[in-house]
């Protein structure tokens, strides 16, 4: 009896997860089985469509500047990723390790500045810019990204370095190393686990941002996937939808990817940054 | 002999002088270099810009007659003048604390001289630089880009909401003036603006009940679901609910606004076939807001899964074992082992998701765009959030004055959330007793 009701509870939870998956899954094989559709409308009789056509992706890269966007984007997100990782990392090392004057206020200040809402400052970034005249530059965006993500990472990374045991550091003065020394030498190995987890959010958030990047580019040459693709929606929905589903297809892939590879470090970015407060 | 007081005062007088008078004298001329430059800087620049802050300009633009003929003359650009003005502050400020700075390096440097301990030469003050003040020295790169893009911006975010700069009065053609607490004041007794605040703040706070609570409870039962011990191929299922999390919410987002057509998107079409007349749901007040519940836990739920794994894993089997012992069955398990200890272990991101949540820009804007429109409300629709009125109004209507009194009033509910969770953590209570 009891076998039997664990067996049927089994087989539940067997369904349910299949259901689940299903449900997960669905949206991204609707779009990709879409972008191979013929024709443009977003009504289709079958799930898997009649006649498989590519003539959407080429399509993208001949009546768009599909391959510049994608260039800019990489560009923008590659050099956002790393500065903002580099300014991420000594900003958050140095609070984690140094009881310096003032301190507990720019850690305060920091946990402040997380709790606007980002796109506030917007408008005023965006007169800076113009003033400065770095509007529709690619330089404006990055250096916007790089330090926003040193705000919006910084109690992460530095939870991280709070669990480095300190006479780690210490043995290594002991031997004569400055703090350049120990820093390099030392610290920035032991941290690849959070580096690569904050350099995976800052690249994601660089590649797919369409609110800041529609502001600043105001040219279609400089324009990144996000906007593009953006746009491409919000003006053609309906009447391109195939073209639109191939768009997307080729801005999830990289950064899906990129995600389920990096899957471990992912996991234990999240539950540190979670759990660490 | 060097006199400390003598030192400080030749300081104040004029930056340098107090290191130069302790014989540190690369460092006195450096300073006093940076000293004249900013006094320049300050009476030929900054005392304009800084007096711009204040009065937001004098000079409308307007005709001019000259002789016969009327010509445009340029006004002052009121909103020019204030970030100006603003950095021109910043400026200032930093170099008053230079300034203190300064002063008390010439006091201290000679009180250690009058004890009998040698002024560093310059070379050992550079190197005393990376030493103990390294700290300071790693931290100055990211502060300035953070004061300068981000702190900056913030403030003169906040300092609109104190004037009127609203359509129609738009710089260049119109003077902006500070006018005080006016805009708090209407949002809140002005019919047509506190009836769309007080409805938009009500369905804020309902979104974010709402899908924080469906995220967590779903995605802790959905890692219950998994971590079952007789569940077999545990890894396939958790990357393959793993997805959404994966692809860019903001490409599945938009891929939704597809599915979710009524007319010809996938889904109403399917149940269509099963002979059901699917609801309107983008264009229903009520629907629409039942989709974005339902594509938030689609993105949500994933991430409280990898969370909850997490903690599931670290619970005792030895507490399943005896809880069976004594007859317990799974559901009794599920409440009494089960749901505490990740209750407990995750309470703290459930108020941070929260607080995520009523910022939760993406879901609204690329899925409903914050309609069905109300025509009752101000400049916004039936699911539209705080944060994304706020956007429509900066963006779309050029009410940046109102937009930024809701910047503040959300900054307001999510600080003190934020705050309040935030001191109850271990890390920030406990911070110096790992090690």
């Amino acid at each position: 009896m009891r076998t039997r009701s664990g067996h049927a509870k089994l087989v539940l939870t067997y369904a349910i997860l299949c259901l689940l998956t299903f449900a997960s899954l669905y949206p991204a094989l609707w779009i990709v089985l879409s972008s191979f559709k013929a024709g443009n409308s977003l009504y289709s009789d079958t799930f898997i469509p009649r006649e498989a056509t590519l003539v959407h992706y080429e399509d993208l890269f001949e009546r768009t500047m599909y391959l510049r966007w994608f260039l800019n984007t990489f560009k923008v997100a590659a050099c956002s990723t790393v500065i903002g990782t580099f300014l991420l990392l000594i900003a958050s090392y140095a609070i984690s390790r140094f009881r310096f004057a003032g301190r507990k206020t720019t850690l305060k200040a920091f946990l402040v500045l997380q709790m606007f809402p980002g796109f506030m400052a917007m408008i005023a970034i965006f007169v800076m810019l113009n003033a400065i005249g770095l509007l529709n530059s690619h330089l404006a965006l990055i250096l916007v990204y790089s330090s926003g993500s040193v705000i919006a990472n910084v109690f992460v990374a530095k939870g991280f370095f709070d669990t480095i045991p300190r006479s780690l550091e210490d043995a290594a003065r002991i031997d004569g190393a400055s703090h350049m020394k120990v820093f390099l030498a030392l610290i920035v190995p032991l941290s690849k686990p959070m580096l690569t987890y904050a350099s995976l959010m800052i690249f994601n958030g660089a590649f797919v941002d369409f609110i800041f990047a529609d502001l600043i580019l105001r040219t279609e040459e400089q324009r990144t996937l996000a906007v593009g693709l953006y746009r491409m929606v919000s003006q053609r929905n309906s009447t391109e939808f195939t073209l639109f589903a191939a768009g997307a297809v080729l801005v999830a892939v990289p950064v899906t990817l990129l995600f389920l590879f990096l899957q471990r470090y992912l996991v234990e970015g999240l539950t540190a940054g979670a759990t660490k407060g | 002999m060097k006199k400390p007081a003598v030192a400080a005062v030749l300081s104040v007088v004029f930056i340098g002088f107090g290191q130069a008078y302790n014989r540190q004298w690369i460092k006195g001329i450096l300073f006093a270099a940076f000293g004249a430059a900013g006094l320049y800087l300050f009476v030929f620049e900054l005392f304009d810009l800084l007096r711009g802050l204040t009065t937001l300009g004098t000079q409308p633009s307007g005709f001019v007659k000259t002789g016969k003929l009327t010509k445009m003359v340029e006004g002052d650009h009121s909103i020019f003048m204030m970030i100006k003005g603003l950095v021109a502050l910043v400026v200032a400020l930093l170099f008053v604390f230079f300034y203190v700075l300064n002063v008390r390096d010439a006091y201290l440097v000679a009180k250690a001289s009058a004890q009998g301990t040698a002024p560093r030469r310059f070379g050992q003050s550079l190197a005393m630089l990376g030493q103990k003040h390294f700290a300071y020295l790693v931290l100055l790169p990211p502060l300035v880009a953070i004061a300068f893009l981000t702190v900056l911006p913030l403030v003169f975010s906040v300092l609109i909401a104190f004037t009127n700069y609203a359509d129609p009065i738009l710089p260049p053609a119109k003077l902006v003036d500070w006018v005080g607490f006016a805009n708090f004041a209407k949002m809140l007794s002005l019919k047509q603006w506190s009836y769309t605040f007080g409805g938009i703040l009500r369905w804020t706070v309902v979104w974010a009940i709402l899908a924080t609570a469906t995220t967590y409870v779903g995605g802790i039962l959905v890692a219950v679901l998994i971590q079952q011990p007789r569940v077999r191929f545990k890894k396939f299922w958790r990357t393959a609910l793993m997805i959404p999390f994966a692809i860019p919410n903001m490409v599945s987002l938009l891929v939704m606004r597809n599915m979710f057509n009524n007319q010809f998107g996938p889904i109403n079409q399917y149940l269509r076939k099963l002979g059901l007349e699917g609801p309107p749901w983008l264009t229903d007040p009520f629907w629409a807001k039942v989709t974005v519940v339902l594509a938030n836990m689609w993105m949500g739920i994933p991430i409280t899964m990898i969370l909850a794994v997490g903690v599931l894993t670290t619970i005792p089997r030895d507490l399943y074992e005896a809880a069976e012992v004594d007859g317990a069955g799974s559901y009794q398990r599920l409440r009494s082992i089960t749901m505490p200890m990740v209750l407990f272990a995750t309470a703290p991101i459930l108020i941070m998701q929260f607080a995520g949540n009523i910022n939760n820009f993406n879901v609204i804007y690329l899925l409903t765009n914050g309609e069905p429109v109300n025509v009752r409300y101000q400049f916004a629709g039936d699911t539209d959030l705080l944060v994304t009125w706020l956007y429509k109004l900066a963006l779309n209507q050029s009410q940046f004055s109102f937009a930024s009194v809701i910047g503040i009033f959300i900054f307001l509910i999510v600080g003190s959330l934020s705050v309040w969770s935030y001191t109850r953590t271990r890390s920030y209570r406990e911070e110096d007793m790992i090690q």
